[in-house]
C-alpha cells in the first residue's frame, strides 16, 4: 500500500502518497503535477527525465522516491525564480536550441549542473557532460551554442561590467 | 478493421483531391474566413489550422504568414492546430507540404480577412479603401492620421461571414516584414520552463493510467492469462488485446511487466543475414517509373559499364518520448488527445474501432515527441480509446521504450541495383535503375484493432513512396527506372522522413561517384557535366566552395559530395561531407558537413536552418549507426544501446548555406536535406580510403570489411 513520504521539490516540502520503490519521475509528474521531467526510457539511458538532487544530475525514471527524501530536488520548473528565467533557460531561448523540445528538460538541467560546477567548460567538456542526453531531432549544435551562451550570461551576471 | 480501402488510406492517394495534396483542396472544403481565423475582442487572432506541428516549429512559420498578410504583430497570433471540433480538415501533415499547402490556405484566408476589415473601416471612417493604412492591426486614414480604428473594434467579436475567393490582393514579397525574418519559435519558452506542452502532459479529471501487454512477436495469441499474478489493476481483454488499467501509473507499469501470459507464437522470420539475400526472390508488382531511349542497347554499346547493388535496412523513428494518448470514451461521445498527423482521418478510424459515429468522436492534436513520420501515435490513441471504453473512465496510455522499439511502424528495408554505361568521353549514356521496396505508405491499421479482431494487418492497397527520388535529375539519354513493389516485408513498416528518397539517393549518388571514379573524373565536375538546371548547378557549386572542395586533407580523411532535387521537383540540395576513417577499427568519424539548400522563398531563415541542421544530424545518425535487428523472430533492438543514435561526442560541425529565391514558390524543407547525407558520407569514405560501402549503416565492422 502507498504510504506517506516527504520530499523537497523546488524549495518546498511535499507530502506525497507513494510506495518507497516508486520511481521519482511518477511522483513528480503525477503527484506534484510537474511537466518538466519526461518519461523516455525507464532505464536511465536517454536523459529526458533529468532532475537535480542537490547539485547532482540524476535520472528520475528509475530512482526510487525513498532515495530522494533526504535531499533537495530541483526540476525544470524550479530553475526560474519569481518568474525570472534562469540564465540557461534564457540562453536556450536566445539560441532557439530545440526542435520538438522533448529532450530540452534534460539538456537544460544537465547544463545547469555543469555550469554550476565548471563555469567555463571547453567544447569537449560540454559534449561529455551532455553525452548521455539523447536528441532525436538533431538540435545538438544549437544546444552546444546555448551552453556556451549560458556560460557567458552567468559571467555577465557575476560581473555586469565585464571587469 | 474493414477490408475496403479506409479513409486513412484514401487520404494518402497523391493523385486524389484530398486537401493535403493540393493548394486549394482545403479551402474548397472550408471556404469561409471564419473557418480559418477569428479576431478576438482583446485584439488577439485565433488561427485554426488543420495541419499539426510534429516538432519542427512549423506553427511559428504559419503564424508568420498570417501576421504578414493580416498586418498584425506575431505575438497576437494564437495557433490552434488539429482539432476536429474546431479546425478545417487538412488531411494528414506529411511530405513537407505544411508551408506549401497549409500556408497557402492561411495566406488567402488572411488576405480575405484583411480586405473585409478594410471595407468595414472604409464605412466606419468614411474614407475610400485606398486611403486606408494598416499597421499592427490598426487602420488609419492617410490624410487624417489621428483617426484610427482597430481590427478588434471593427469586428466586435463577431464573425466575418465571408467566403475566401482567392481574389483578395496578396502582399508582394518585397513588402514582407514578418515572413522571411528569423522570428523566435512561439512554443519554446513553454517547453523550456515546464509548462504543459506535450500530449504526455494532458491530464483529465478522474484519469486512470494504463499499459498494453504486448505479445512477444507479431501474431502471437494468448493461451492463458493468470490474473492473480498482478494486483492494483484491472485486466482488460478483448480478443488478443490485453491491457492493464490502474489508479496510479507505477501500478500499471509494474502490472504490465508482471502479468503472467502464456503466448502461442506463430511467425517464423528468416534470420537477418538470410533475409537480406531473400528480398530479390520475393514476389513483386512491378512499375516502370521512368523510361527514356533504349537502355539495354545503349548499355551494350557503352565504352565503360558499371554495376552496383545498395542496401537500406529497416530503421526506427526512435522518438525520445514513447507514444502516448489520453482518451475519454463515454457511451455517446468520445474525446481523444493524441499527437496524430491527421485528426480527421484518425477520427473516422477511431469511430470505426469504437463502433461510434464519426460525429460522436472528437480528436484533439497535442504535440508529441519529434517523430518524423508514421509512428505509434495513432496506435496509442487506439489503445487509450479501447481501454477507456472498457473501463468507462478517462485513460492515459504511454508506451514503454521496449514497446516503442518493437511495435512502431519502421522505415522499410530496400535494395537498389544500378547499371550504368559511359561513352568514351565519359558521359553517361545509359542507366538502368531497379529498386525493391515495400510501400512506404500504410493506413493507420491500429495494433489494437488487429489484436481485437485477431486479423493480421492488411497489405496496403496502394504502393507508394519507395520510388521517391529513384529517377535522378541528370541528363542521361537512355534510362529506365523500375520499382519492384513487395507486398509486405516481414516487419510492420510505414513512412519515415523522405520515405524511399533517402535510400534511392544513397544508391543514385553513390553510383554517380562510382561512374566518376570509373572515368577518373572529379565527382563535382562529373555531376556538373550532366546537369542543365541553373538552380541545381548553383547548389552544387556553393556547397563545394564552402567545403573547400579540392583542398588537401590530412591522411585518413576525405570529402564526398551528393546532390538531389527532392521528389525531382521540390527543393534543391547539395551536401559535402568530410570524414576521417580509422583504417584499423573501421570507425568513421564525420567531421564536417556543408549543405547548400534552395527551397524557393524562405519564410523563416532561422527555422529553416534548424530544420536543415536536424535533417543532417539525424541522417548522419541513420547512415552511420541505425538498423533494426532481430533474432529468433523477435526484435532485438529494444533500447538505446542496441538501437543507438548519434551522441554529442559524435556530432559533426554543420554549415548550412541558404539560397533564397523570393520569386519562386516556397517548397518544403522538412525532408530534402535528409536524402543527400548518406551518399555524401559514403563518397567521402571512398575518397579517404578507396573502399566503397554500399550498405547502410556504415558500422566499423562493415567499413573494416570493405577495406580488406
Amino acid at each position: 500500500m502507498a504510504g506517506e513520504l516527504t520530499i523537497t521539490v523546488n524549495a518546498k516540502p511535499h507530502r506525497v502518497e507513494a510506495t518507497p520503490d516508486t520511481p521519482l519521475l511518477y511522483v513528480l509528474r503525477n503527484e506534484l503535477g510537474l511537466n518538466g521531467p519526461q518519461f523516455g526510457c525507464g532505464s536511465e539511458s536517454c536523459g529526458a527525465c533529468t532532475v537535480l538532487l542537490g547539485s547532482k544530475v540524476v535520472k528520475s525514471c528509475k530512482l526510487p522516491v525513498s532515495e530522494a527524501t533526504g535531499g533537495v530536488i530541483t526540476t525544470l520548473e524550479g530553475l526560474s525564480e519569481d518568474g525570472e528565467l534562469h540564465p540557461v533557460q534564457r540562453a536556450f531561448i536566445e539560441e532557439q536550441a530545440a526542435q520538438c523540445g522533448y529532450c530540452s528538460n534534460g539538456m537544460i538541467m544537465a547544463t545547469a549542473a555543469l555550469l554550476a560546477k565548471n563555469p567555463h567548460p571547453t567544447d569537449e567538456q560540454i559534449r561529455e557532460a551532455l553525452d548521455d542526453n539523447l536528441c532525436r531531432c538533431g538540435a545538438h549544435l544549437r544546444i552546444l551554442r546555448a551552453v556556451r551562451r549560458a556560460a557567458e550570461l552567468f559571467d555577465k551576471e557575476r560581473d555586469p561590467d565585464g571587469r | 478493421m474493414a477490408d475496403e480501402p479506409s479513409e486513412w488510406t484514401e487520404a494518402w492517394e497523391e493523385d486524389s483531391e484530398r486537401s493535403e495534396w493540393s493548394e486549394t483542396g482545403a479551402i474548397q472544403k472550408a471556404n469561409q474566413v471564419d473557418d480559418w481565423l477569428a479576431i478576438n475582442l482583446d485584439g488577439t487572432i485565433t488561427v485554426l489550422s488543420g495541419k499539426i506541428d510534429s516538432g519542427t516549429g512549423v506553427q511559428t512559420a504559419l503564424a508568420q504568414i498570417v501576421a504578414e498578410e493580416l498586418d498584425v504583430p506575431i505575438e497576437r497570433v494564437q495557433m490552434v492546430m488539429g482539432d476536429t471540433a474546431r479546425t478545417p480538415d487538412e488531411g494528414i501533415t506529411a511530405g513537407s507540404t505544411t508551408i506549401r499547402f497549409g500556408g497557402f490556405a492561411l495566406r488567402h484566408a488572411s488576405a480575405a480577412a484583411r480586405r473585409a476589415l478594410l471595407e468595414l473601416a472604409s464605412d466606419r471612417l468614411d474614407a475610400a479603401p485606398d486611403e486606408l493604412l494598416v499597421r499592427d492591426g490598426v487602420i488609419s486614414v492617410s490624410r487624417r492620421p489621428a483617426q484610427t480604428i482597430t481590427y478588434a473594434e471593427l469586428m466586435g467579436g463577431k464573425r466575418f461571414n465571408r467566403a475566401i475567393t482567392l481574389q483578395a490582393p496578396l502582399k508582394q514579397p518585397e513588402d514582407y516584414r514578418v515572413v522571411g525574418k528569423p522570428i523566435p519559435r512561439l512554443d519554446l519558452p513553454r517547453k523550456f520552463t515546464g509548462a504543459p506542452s506535450f500530449v504526455h502532459d494532458v491530464r483529465v479529471p478522474g484519469m486512470l493510467h494504463a499499459r498494453v501487454v504486448r505479445p512477444p512477436s507479431a501474431g502471437a495469441e494468448p493461451v492463458s492469462i493468470d490474473e492473480t499474478s498482478v494486483r492494483d489493476v484491472r485486466v482488460v481483454r478483448a480478443g488478443n488485446f490485453i491491457g492493464v488499467v490502474a489508479e496510479r501509473e507505477e501500478q500499471a507499469v509494474r502490472a504490465a511487466k508482471q502479468l503472467k501470459v502464456e503466448w502461442r507464437e506463430t511467425v517464423r522470420w528468416p534470420e537477418m543475414d538470410k533475409f537480406y539475400n531473400s528480398i530479390r526472390r520475393r514476389a513483386t508488382s512491378d512499375d516502370i517509373v521512368r523510361q527514356e531511349g533504349k537502355v539495354e542497347s545503349a548499355l551494350r554499346k557503352a565504352a565503360v559499364r558499371v554495376r552496383a547493388r545498395y542496401r537500406q535496412p529497416f530503421q526506427a523513428h526512435a522518438a525520445i518520448g514513447p507514444s502516448c494518448a489520453v482518451a475519454d470514451v463515454q457511451t455517446d461521445r468520445a474525446v481523444i488527445w493524441c499527437s496524430t498527423r491527421g485528426v480527421y482521418p484518425l477520427r473516422d478510424e477511431l469511430a470505426d474501432l469504437l463502433q461510434m459515429r464519426p460525429d460522436q468522436v472528437r480528436v484533439i492534436f497535442v504535440e508529441g515527441s519529434g517523430s518524423y513520420g508514421h509512428t505509434g501515435s495513432e496506435d496509442a490513441a487506439a489503445d487509450a480509446a479501447v481501454l477507456s471504453q472498457a473501463v468507462g473512465r478517462p485513460v492515459r496510455v504511454q508506451w514503454s521504450r521496449e514497446d516503442e522499439f518493437a511495435w512502431e511502424p519502421f522505415a522499410p528495408a530496400m535494395e537498389m541495383e544500378v547499371r550504368g554505361g559511359l561513352d568514351k568521353q565519359g558521359h553517361v549514356i545509359a542507366l538502368a535503375y531497379d529498386v525493391w521496396t515495400p510501400s512506404h505508405i500504410a493506413g493507420a491499421q491500429f495494433l489494437a484493432g488487429q489484436l481485437i479482431t485477431g486479423q493480421p494487418p492488411q497489405p496496403p492497397e496502394w504502393f507508394g513512396g519507395g520510388d521517391r527520388n529513384a529517377p535522378t535529375n541528370y541528363r542521361i539519354p537512355n534510362q529506365r527506372v523500375r520499382a519492384h513493389w513487395l507486398s509486405g516485408l516481414l516487419l510492420r513498416t510505414s513512412s519515415m522522413r523522405s520515405l524511399g528518397g533517402a535510400a534511392n539517393t544513397f544508391a543514385n549518388e553513390s553510383f554517380m561517384d562510382e561512374l566518376a571514379a570509373a572515368t577518373k573524373s572529379d565527382p563535382l565536375e562529373f555531376r556538373l557535366g550532366h546537369l542543365d538546371d541553373p538552380r541545381a548547378i548553383e547548389v552544387l557549386k556553393i556547397a563545394a566552395q564552402n567545403a573547400n572542395w579540392g583542398a588537401a586533407l590530412p591522411p585518413g580523411e576525405g570529402r564526398g559530395i551528393a546532390f538531389a532535387q527532392y521528389e525531382n521537383e521540390e527543393a534543391y540540395v547539395a551536401t559535402v561531407a568530410q570524414v576521417h576513417v580509422d583504417t584499423k577499427s573501421g570507425e568513421v568519424r564525420v567531421k564536417r558537413i556543408v549543405v547548400a539548400h534552395d527551397c524557393g522563398l524562405i519564410i523563416n531563415p532561422d527555422g529553416l536552418r534548424n530544420q536543415i541542421e536536424g535533417n543532417v544530424i539525424q541522417s548522419t545518425s541513420r547512415a552511420l549507426k541505425e538498423q533494426v535487428t532481430w533474432a529468433n523472430s523477435h526484435i532485438t533492438s529494444l533500447d538505446w544501446d542496441s538501437y543507438s543514435i548519434l551522441k554529442f561526442s559524435e556530432t559533426p560541425d554543420v554549415e548550412v548555406v541558404l539560397i533564397n529565391h523570393p520569386d519562386q514558390p516556397a517548397t518544403g524543407a522538412g525532408e530534402p536535406a535528409t536524402i543527400t547525407t548518406a551518399p555524401a558520407i559514403a563518397n567521402a569514405i571512398f575518397a579517404a580510403t578507396g573502399a566503397r560501402v554500399r550498405e547502410i549503416p556504415f558500422t566499423p565492422q562493415r567499413v573494416r570489411a570493405t577495406l580488406t
